[in-house]
Order: structure tokens, then sequence, then C-alpha cells
């Protein structure tokens, strides 16, 4: 007896209509490095094709971003919901002007790196699998960017984390396993802290897409009886991202281990991995718990200060190039941290260009690093001299981007400053003004210094001057990333406005809703 | 049934604590390990711990009732317990080669990225 089939409507639970061909541009960026790196994997032994087809995809890939990127700035956010269900039922990849100006700034900081590789990266390291676990790195941190589920974000996380393990170790050092191992437990202490977060997320919200709890948050709010515990949520949140962030006082993984790798690969750790961290902390409690973080922004603010003045005071301290630019790293995070402390739109805005200018900065400056100590033979600040001769244009850009990371004008490291010290004179914190501006002059210190022993002095006596010159696989990353620094630092309207309209996105994200929930479906 | 599991997470945390306290690192470890398991048990009992009962919603509701389990956590803890296994898997293999290679397992004698006695940056030019 065959019963007769009842007609079910899909439309209830699942997406009937075809996606538009821009939608596809939102998860493309991840899916095609998952490809590109799985790819990678199974050509494991024949090393030669590797770095053809991994620049290739990253080249691929900023080209996918900045159309991503064209595309949300030109018809606002675009999401795509995994396996046709509709949010919040499916996973749901949204990409906003925050996350796609993010993902293609790091997209070409990824490039960048790649091309410096090219000399930097020996055979073994091909053979294990150095642009495999580059390309890994970048489909959890594109991702990361792009996705508009908050357990998804997770999944992301550990993506990249996983992939920069296998980086952090290739050259199998023991320098380089101590410092893995203070990394690999500390951050993965952040990231169960960060499910666990997630998990009472759930339980509050009844659901993990983004736009479905800025669209709940309100609501929750004014339930006084049994109000839901928001503001612990705030503040598990705001603990696991500055953990990912290195912001003081859990920030002691990134000077114990950056400065072990191999030089790109610091490069695409200083420049990428923090700004995730900053990225999840502004997304989050910039746009769905709002009022929360006003609630602890003096505790956030007052880590900015500490993460700032200490992270300038070891910058200051050290011998080793390598370590100086990771303390340089956790400066800028102070600056970012106090945007968010502040929380107004100029801060924000001011907090989103300062991730993007670091991103290309000190992916710039870890490179420049170890460009100097490949032309001297040492990293440490004693023995270099004598730069300026062998290197004249080299020298150029490297003093470009050291002004730049100390945020001295015309260059792009300027703007933002200004914006944090505005925003914070605005609310009269004038104590946060004051440290923005001392940790700014204790970097230049810093920054200034490499500069007058490393490339001004002469070589010292016995210096090696027989180790091969800079040739095009370190000027044309270098060089397309202080044009970048030059360009935002005397043309910035561009950007200024692209920050503006990204922090506007976050405080009002009505636009990010309805991308995601086109009708306005009830919840 | 729900109490009872609280208390054993409890448990699972304070361990996992106490032990990640420890300068050594197997017991690091096994910290991380305690912590993951804790975490995965918490997101397990948060979505209700019932037998037998179908998380079917009815026709003329629109979500589940509190008389089954939420599968949703569940499905979380899935993707949960493959990722801190295969990190524990990593964290093991590191712990070891990092024995063999610094002869220690105290993190108070690793010293090697970060010596103790490291030069101070020239104060002159």
């Amino acid at each position: 007896m065959a019963s007769p089939s009842t007609p079910v409507d899909l439309a209830a639970a699942m997406v009937t209509t075809v996606p538009a061909l821009a939608d596809w541009l939102v998860i493309l960026p991840t899916a095609l490095m998952i490809l590109a790196g799985a790819a990678l994997m199974m050509i494991r032994k024949s090393v030669r094709l590797h770095a053809v087809i991994a620049i290739a995809a990253l080249v691929l890939l900023v080209l996918i971003d900045a159309l991503l990127l064209w595309q949300v700035s030109s018809s606002g956010p675009v999401t795509m919901t995994m396996g046709g269900w509709l949010p919040p039922f499916g996973i749901s990849f949204t990409a906003d002007m925050f996350g796609a100006v993010m993902a293609l700034v790091s997209a070409l900081a990824a490039l960048s790196a790649a091309v410096y590789s090219l000399r930097d990266i020996d055979a073994s390291g091909l053979r294990h699998g150095f642009f495999a676990f580059l390309l890994l790195l970048m489909a959890g941190v594109s991702g990361a960017f792009l996705t508009g589920d908050i357990f998804n974000l997770y999944v992301w996380f550990e993506v990249l984390l996983i992939s920069s393990f296998g980086l952090l170790i290739l050259g199998s050092e023991p320098k380089q396993i101590e410092g893995a191992l203070k990394y690999a437990i500390l951050n993965l202490i952040g990231t169960t802290l960060f499910l666990i977060t997630v998990g009472y997320l759930y339980a509050i919200f009844g659901t993990l897409n983004m736009a479905d709890i800025a669209r709940k948050a309100g609501a929750l709010r004014g339930v006084t009886e049994n109000a839901p515990p928001l503001m612990t949520l705030t503040a598990l949140f705001v603990l696991a991202f500055c953990m990912k962030a290195a912001a003081f006082p859990v920030n002691f993984w990134l000077p114990a281990s950056y400065h072990t790798p191999r030089i790109t690969v610091s490069a695409l750790f200083g420049g990428l991995l923090t700004k995730v961290g900053i990225y999840a902390l502004i997304r989050v409690t910039i746009m769905l718990v709002p009022v929360e973080r006003e609630a602890i922004s003096l505790v956030v603010a007052a880590s900015a200060v500490l993460t700032m003045i200490l992270g300038a005071l070891g910058a200051l301290a050290q011998n080793d190039l390598r370590r100086m630019v990771g303390y340089v790293v956790i400066v800028g995070i102070g600056n970012m941290l106090a945007g968010v402390a502040i929380g107004s739109p100029t801060s924000v805005s001011g907090a989103i260009l300062y991730a993007l200018h670091s991103i290309v900065t000190m992916t710039a400056l870890y490179l420049v690093v170890g460009e100097a100590g490949r032309l001297a033979g040492t990293f440490e600040l004693s023995r270099l001299g004598g730069l300026w001769s062998r290197a004249p244009w080299f020298s150029f850009a490297s003093l470009t981007l050291m002004l730049a990371a100390a945020g001295l004008p015309p260059l792009s490291g300027l703007w933002p400053k200004v914006m944090l010290l505005k925003a914070s004179l605005d609310i009269g914190a004038w104590w946060l003004a004051i440290a923005i501006l001392v940790s700014a002059f204790l970097v230049t210190l810093a920054l200034a210094r490499v500069f007058l022993l490393a490339f001004w002095r002469p070589a010292p006596e016995g210096m090696d001057q027989s180790l091969p010159e800079t040739d095009w696989r370190s000027v044309l990353p270098i060089g397309l990333l202080s044009a970048l620094v030059l360009v935002f630092g005397v043309y910035p309207e561009p950007l200024l406005a692209l920050g503006q309209a990204a922090a506007d996105g976050l405080a009002d994200p009505s636009a990010y809703i309805r991308s995601v929930f086109p009708t306005g479906a009830a919840p | 049934m729900e109490i009872l599991f609280t208390g054993l997470i409890g448990l699972f945390f304070a361990a996992a604590v106490y032990l990640m306290l420890s300068k050594f690192t197997i017991r690091i470890l096994l910290g991380i390990v305690l912590l993951g398991n804790g975490v995965n048990l918490l997101l397990f009992t948060a979505g209700r711990i019932t037998r037998e009962v179908p998380p079917i919603i009815p026709a003329d509701a629109s979500t589940l009732g509190s008389v089954a389990a939420n599968p949703l956590p569940q499905a979380l803890i899935l993707t949960a317990i493959v990722i801190s296994f295969s990190f524990f898997a990593f964290l093991l293999v590191l712990t070891w080669r990092a024995f063999e290679e610094l002869g220690t397992d105290s993190t108070d004698e690793m010293l090697l990225a970060e010596p103790r006695d490291e030069p101070l940056p020239p104060t002159g030019y």
C-alpha cells in the first residue's frame, strides 16, 4: 500500500532561490584556500610546484577579496548560508565592510610574506609543508573574518591555530620547540575559554548566528526577572579574545615564541594572528554586547594602557631585533584595545584603521628585520651595522616602515593614532591619551635606535660583508608594503571613509541583520 | 542528574586549573585534557540530559519543549572533541620532543628562547 505523498513546504526551512553569483564571493576565499592547501598536501614531494601554486592561489585570493570588498561597499553586506537552510539554522557566512577590508589587507600581507619566503624557506621547510600550512592558515584567517556564526568563528580560530603550530616548528630547532610549547599551551587555553563562552552564549540566546544575536540582545537586556548573565558572557569573551590578541596581562606567549620561527612565519604571525583576536573582540563587544562592554570599559582601558607602556618598555630593552618587533606588535594591540575601550564611532574606526595599518606594517617590519639579519648574519643590535651603505633602497624602505610603526607623519600610522587621541580626549580620558603618546614616543626611540645602530653606524670590525645582496624576492614584498603605508599616509581619505563605514556598520548592525534575514522573518 | 553533573564539572575544572598551574609540562598537558573534557561535559549538561526522547518540535510549537535534550550542544561537542583530541595529540608529541631536545620537563628551566642573562642593547653609538 503506497501512501499518498504529502507535499512538504520546503520554503519554511530552506532557501529555495538560487543564490546570486555575487553571494559566492563570501565563501570563495576560504574554499579556495582549503582546496589549494589540500592540493599542496597531496603533492607534498613535488617541492618545486608548491611556490607556484601557493602564490597563484594567494594572488587569486587578493583578487577575490578585492571583488568582495567592492561588492560590499557598493551594495551592502553579503550573506550566504550553508546547506540551503534558512538562517539561523544554517551556518551563515556574512561579509560586511569590516570583515571584507580585514580579509583583503591580510591577503595582501600573506602574499607579500609568500614572495619573501621564496628565499627564506629552504627545501626541507617546503617538504614539511610550509606553503600548505600557509594556505590553511589563510583559510582560517579569511574564515574568521567572513563568518557570521560564532561557533564557526571558534572553528576558524582552531584551524588557524593548528596551522600556526605547523609553521612555528618548521625547522625543529630546540628553541622553536620551546617557543611553540609555550605558544600552543596558552593559545589552547584561550580558545577553550572561547568555547566555554560560546556554550553560555547558546544557553542564553538559543542561537549562534551573530545577526540573530544582535537582533535578540536588545529584548533580552530588558528582562529584569531572572536577568540573563550577559555581563559574565562579555567578561569571558573579552578575556578569551584578549588572550588571542596578546593584551597584558595575558600576552606572555608572544614575546616567548614570535622570535623563534623562520622570519616569514614571524611576519605572518605578527601581521595576522593577533589582529584576528582584535577583530573578534571588536565584532563581539561592539556589535553584539555594546551595553555590557561599556560597563567593563575601564578594565579594558587599564589593560590597554599597561599593554602599550609595558610593550614599549619591552621594545626598548631588547638586543635581538626579532624580539623587539614582537614588543612593537604588542604596543599596537594596546592602541587597538584603547579604541575598543572607548567605544565611540571615532575610536572604533580608529581601532579598525590601526588594525589594518598594523597588519601591513608589522608584516613588513618583520621582513625588514629578516632581511637585515640575512645581510649582516646576525639579529643582535650590538653587532649589526653598515646596512645603509650596502643596501640604500632597502634602508630607505625600512626607515619608512619604522616611522610608520612609530606613528609619525606622513605615514599610515599617524591617522589611527590621531583618531584614537581625539576619541579619548572627547570623553575626557586624558590618561589614555597620555599613554598613547608616551608609548608612541618610546617606540620611536626604540626604532630610531635600530636605524641608528644597524643602518647608519659603519659596519663593525670583522663583520661578514660577503653574504648575498638583496634581490627581488625581498625587494618586492617590502616595497609593496611600504608603498601601501606611504599611500595611506599621504592620501588617507578613502581609507578613513572605509574605516568610518566599517565602524558605522558595527554600531548599527541593521544592514548586517537585513542581509542575513532579508524578510525580517520572526525570530 | 544535571546537579550531579554540575558538581562533576566543577571537579574537572578545579583539577584542570590545579594541574595547569604546575611548572611541569606533562602535568600542564593533563590539565589541558581535563579542561577540554570539562568544557565538553559543561556544554553537554547545559543542553539538558534526558533519555530516549527524540528532539522533535511539535507541530503547534516553534521551539523544543523541555522534555527532550537540545541536540545542538551535542553537535558542538562532537566538533570540540575532534578538535581537542587532535590538539592533544599534537601537544603530546611536542612535549615529548621538548623533553628530548631540551632535556627537561620543567618550564622554569626552558630558557633557550628567553635566556636569563640576555645582554642589553648598546647604550652608545
